[in-house]
């Protein structure tokens, strides 16, 4: 199943990259995709099967735009705080807690971390997230996890659980 | 007029590679370095992929509009993840932070993650990485 | 039109110029590894401009292409740095 899945989607992939309905290249999307799932068989997830629920793109659908605004707004800050001759940064790593269970879902919410504003992530352990702020604006545990994982745990629990 | 709003967001996308690139030289460790440039240039370049695929909108090339969304999504997904492996390289080889009293909540997992890897044994390693070090000393 | 494409490629010019400051100057190994990553993102902001300028598709696959290059190699040396620990 997980490896049919992704057959479909690495041919699709194959077919929109050289955009054209030529037979030869359908078949060599097919047979390229086919060996790269074969290959590729132990590091699939189990659930790729998600993959084909609609619900599952109506939410992917409404969190890109969601975030995208909210990358917008961390590079106008960082900008302000690099071109602001007194570099107002008070740098720290601080460990926080997701209640997301997925591999996949935690691996999407580290990374929307990394893209908004002053924060990165240094490591990922099970549930625990170790990220690096350029400036701490709290010194209160949940208040922290409300700045910056309350804003994607939703949407992204109803997107992949 | 899709071209010209192409041009806006080139424009935009430019401003922040170079943005981010200032941030590269400017800031005083190597974690603030990493999340402005990273952040800035991601961003840029994903505004000049979205250029382009306006550019091939608006002249009726959808081969392009597609591999730039295609290479958008690409730099979106990956460019996060290199950062992250860059810094938490860093932080396992002791680089350290230039703001002293920062708080730092990541010392004691890179503690346990530290004997991990000892205990795995790498004894070449070790041999290597002091005549490296006495070589960036030099 | 070329005129705009010019002055955004000396613009990214500037940028590498300033990566490879960071490289040649950059006091610890983890700096050097992240400018060499940015300086490979600002490449693909190159492909984009040659693109919009010789009206060719074929270099946003170079863009791709470049972009996965880059990935690979910057985990590859990410995973080195991980594995010399400095202090026992």
């Amino acid at each position: 199943m997980k490896v049919l899945v992704f057959w479909i989607f690495a041919a699709a992939l194959w077919m929109l990259l050289f955009w054209s309905a030529n037979p030869a290249v359908i078949a060599g999307g097919c047979l390229a995709g086919l060996v790269v799932s074969l290959a590729m068989r132990p590091l699939l997830p189990d659930n790729l099967g998600r993959l084909l629920d609609v619900r599952r793109w109506f939410w992917a659908a409404l969190f890109v735009p969601y975030f995208l605004y909210y990358v917008v707004r961390a590079n106008l800050d960082i900008m302000l705080r690099v071109l602001n001759p007194d570099l107002p940064i008070r740098p720290g790593i601080v460990k926080l807690r997701t209640n997301l269970q997925s591999p996949m879902a935690r691996m999407f919410l580290a990374n929307s971390i990394s893209l908004t504003p002053g924060t990165l992530t240094i490591d990922l352990d099970g549930q625990d997230l170790y990220v690096h702020w350029i400036n701490i604006s709290t010194d209160e545990p949940d208040r922290r996890g409300e700045l910056i994982v309350g804003k994607f745990e939703p949407l992204l629990r109803r997107i992949f659980e | 007029m899709l071209e010209r709003i192409g041009y806006i967001v080139i424009g935009i996308g430019v401003a922040f590679e170079i943005l981010g690139c200032i941030g590269l030289i400017r800031l005083s460790d190597v974690y603030d370095r990493a999340v402005a440039a990273t952040k800035c240039v991601t961003m840029g370049t994903c505004m000049m992929l979205c250029g382009v695929a306006l550019f091939g909108a608006a002249s009726g090339n959808w081969s392009m509009l597609v591999k730039a969304v295609i290479c958008a999504l690409f730099v979106l997904l990956t460019s996060p993840v290199a950062a992250h492996a860059v810094l938490r390289g860093a932080y396992l080889s002791g680089v350290p932070m230039a703001h002293t009293g920062a708080e730092d909540g990541f010392a004691q997992r890179a503690g346990e993650l530290r004997r991990q890897h000892q205990a795995n044994g790498q004894p070449a390693e070790s041999a290597g990485q002091e005549q490296e070090a006495s070589h960036e000393e030099a | 039109m070329n005129n705009f494409f010019q002055a955004a490629m000396l613009l990214l010019t500037l940028g590498c110029l300033m990566c490879l400051y960071r490289i040649g100057r950059g006091p610890t190994a983890p700096d050097r590894t992240i400018s060499v990553d940015i300086l490979g993102t600002l490449m693909v902001g190159f492909c984009c401009c040659m693109a919009l300028v010789t009206g060719q598709d074929y270099y946003l696959t170079v863009a791709i292409a470049w972009a996965m290059t880059n990935f690979v190699g910057t985990l590859a040396l990410a995973k080195y740095l991980e594995g010399r620990c400095y202090d026992a």
